[in-house]
């Protein structure tokens, strides 16, 4: 792909915030993780190796136009989007049903759990916004696992027939919980599917945030001048369980994730900046504690977060129907008499 | 005021909520040149163009789901499929997203999002087009299902569904897109509220329910039950979800006997939630057992089979007949 039209790469200060919202998201994740494990959040699924390609892609992003649709796992990496996005997280891991959900002004959609389904959402939202002459583009992140979904056909054939704005982020993390990439698909790369709808297709190391930034900016640019959308392979490795109801050492070798932890890109693109002299040791505590206390903030404000014993009647619809009402008044009763 | 057949009905509100809303977007297979192979969209390319009436690639999944991220963006999706048939190919987005597009949001966005699909049998269709689904999709909370039994009410619950800012379900009787007709307002709205049934026959001994085109068989089995000295009531439910219970409990209660006519099979119909919610509000009201009249468990058969599986009038009466022999 030409990527002339991106002008400028990340300034200084992107290249450091993306590596602080790394830091963050590794972090975030690891502490969600730790507390499954003492029975506090429900099940959840770690970033570990996806935190590069993530925050790259974001912070080739305006999100003051451009939507996020994902999964399950990649909001750990969405600071960019705000710290909101975090906190609601955290809360959706409690069992909350405010969590995932994020406020007007936030453009991230509900984390997606029935997998590619989140992708025809963009291409809808692109739609939208290319009828409405809105400004951005929508992103849909999705793995190496979900292109085998009949969502992923469907939404890119049609997104490159109408020149829809989007980016198409197909993270190939080697694996869907066990399943090898072999065994997803016989082609040479996920990127070479691009050509069947019409479309550019790149592959970029997903490892690596400044190529990522490089890649989706070059797609947003094409995407805005009406040019349509773009897949985008983002090659990585998954650093850990697929989720933590998974025990990876029953399928993968321990000698391929020594390899792969041994190109961890929170690590590998720390290093890079050290070299470029835009980070040392202290700004490295600084990301951490910052990220430290934004964490515990989220989890004792979930935690914290009161619930009423009926919310879920609230927003099924705008108006509940005369059936939920009595629903929620007996509800309500047998509450009141220890029964519910 | 002109006579219009409920398939032109549908055509004028669309028409006409499309001039009133240009957040109306109208998509899916053959909507647009062939203006669906119905002709319920006929002439709408050529009046709003064709990037509000869009032709899709043959796929269901992204019909839906494409309405899910247009409704967030601020348009009022109105998709066609193009028989409820092929809504199997995207059940994983009705009842999986755009039922839970409000909920999963905590009311962030609306849903405004109404699936317009032909419904049921009589027409000699190949396999897997006449399918009768109301039962599993009422089933799913979060959507509407609205099933309207003549033109008057395909335009007024038509224009109410568009309006709604949650997902409605529109089924469009297949077997009386030409054969029903009413005579309609040109320049004025026709409108019918949602959640409401409708008593178009009066009636002491025995009601039947029914809904979509087995209204017209409940009328005309009321007529010849009428000939043999019963007066049977018809009440159109016209609205799985919201159900009008309180209009169901009240003709029943009245009659004291009810047959509830459906084209689905029985088991797990909703003809069954129909008799499970007259049994829990007016019991001790009922003179006979209530009686189902459906179609039989069996697949949506052949055409050469199919006025056997649909109810028709002869067997709708007969099942009122076993109703009316019971004694008090």
């Amino acid at each position: 792909m030409d990527t002339s039209a991106v002008q400028r790469g990340p300034t200084d200060a992107e290249l450091v915030g993306m590596l602080q919202t790394m830091i963050a998201a590794r972090i975030y994740s690891t502490r969600c993780f730790n507390l499954q494990r003492q029975g506090r959040l429900g099940t959840m699924a770690p970033i570990d190796g996806n935190e590069a390609t993530v925050v790259g892609c974001t912070y080739a992003l305006q999100p003051e136009h451009d939507w996020i649709f994902s999964q399950y796992r990649e909001f750990y990496a969405l600071g960019r989007y705000g710290e909101e996005v975090i906190r609601r997280q955290v809360l959706y891991l409690a069992g909350h049903p405010e969590g995932s959900c994020y406020p007007a002004g936030v453009n991230v959609f509900p984390a997606q759990i029935s997998l590619a389904a989140q992708i025809p959402h963009a291409v809808g939202m692109a739609w939208g916004q290319l009828r409405q002459g809105l400004p951005g583009v929508s992103v849909a992140f999705f793995g190496d696992g979900a292109s085998s979904e009949g969502d992923f056909y469907e939404a890119a054939n049609f997104a490159a027939v109408i020149k829809a704005p989007v980016i198409f982020m197909l993270i190939n993390n080697g694996w869907a919980i066990s399943t090898p990439t072999a065994r997803q698909t016989a082609a040479a790369t996920f990127a070479d599917k691009a050509a069947a709808f019409g479309m550019p297709g790149v592959r970029v190391d997903g490892r690596d945030p400044i190529a990522v930034w490089e890649v989706v900016a070059a797609a947003r640019a094409r995407a805005v001048a009406g040019e349509g959308p773009t897949l985008v392979e983002a090659v990585t490795y998954r650093l850990g369980h697929h989720t933590t109801a998974d025990d990876p050492t029953r399928y993968i070798p321990a000698e391929d994730m020594a390899a792969a932890r041994a190109k961890d890109p929170v690590i590998t693109y720390a290093t890079q900046l050290r070299e470029l002299g835009l980070w040392d040791d202290a700004a490295q505590a600084a990301a951490e504690a910052t990220a430290q206390a934004a964490i515990d903030a989220a989890v004792d404000a979930a935690l914290a977060t009161p619930l009423a014993p009926d919310a879920f009647f609230d927003h099924v619809y705008a108006e509940t129907t005369p059936r939920m009402e009595r629903q929620r008044a007996l509800l309500l009763e047998l509450e009141g008499k220890g029964q519910s | 005021m002109t006579v219009r057949t409920m398939v032109e009905a549908i055509n004028h509100t669309l028409a006409r909520e499309m001039a009133r809303d240009e957040r109306i977007i109208v998509f899916g297979e053959d909507v647009g040149a062939n203006g669906g192979v119905f002709r319920a969209t006929d002439g709408l390319i050529d009046r709003f163009g064709p990037d509000r009436v869009v032709d899709t690639p043959l796929a269901e999944a992204l019909i839906l789901g494409t309405a899910v991220g247009l409704a967030a963006s601020g348009m009022v999706p109105v998709p066609e499929i193009q028989f409820l048939g092929f809504s199997y190919q995207a059940f994983h987005q009705l009842a999986g997203q755009i039922a839970r597009l409000r909920y999963r949001s905590n009311g962030r966005f609306d849903a405004p999002i109404t699936m317009r699909a032909p419904f049921g049998g009589g027409v000699r269709t190949p396999e897997l087009h006449s399918e009768a689904l109301e039962g599993q999709l009422a089933n799913i909370p979060g959507l509407k299902v609205v099933m309207p039994a003549s033109a008057h009410d395909a335009a007024g619950l038509l224009t109410s569904a568009i309006r709604d800012p949650d997902p409605v379900l529109f089924l469009e009787p297949l077997r009386g897109y030409r054969s029903l007709r009413d005579d309609l307002p040109d320049d004025a709205d026709v409108i019918e509220p949602l959640g409401r049934a409708k008593l178009v026959r009066e009636g002491t001994d025995l009601v039947i329910v029914a809904w979509s085109y087995q209204v017209e068989v409940a009328r005309k089995a009321a007529e010849a039950l009428a000939e043999e000295g019963a007066s049977v009531a018809v009440l159109d439910l016209r609205s799985m979800v919201p159900l009008d219970i309180d209009a169901l409990a009240a003709v029943v209660s009245r009659c004291g006997r009810v047959v509830v006519a459906e084209e689905a099979p029985m088991t797990a119909g909703f003809g069954g939630e129909v008799v499970a919610t007259i049994v829990e509000e007016c019991f001790y009201d009922l003179e006979a057992p209530p009686v189902r009249v459906s179609g039989y468990d069996v697949p949506f058969p052949m055409a050469q089979l199919e006025d056997r599986y649909v109810p028709s009038v002869a067997r709708l009466a007969a099942g009122c007949r076993r109703a009316l022999e019971v004694a008090p």
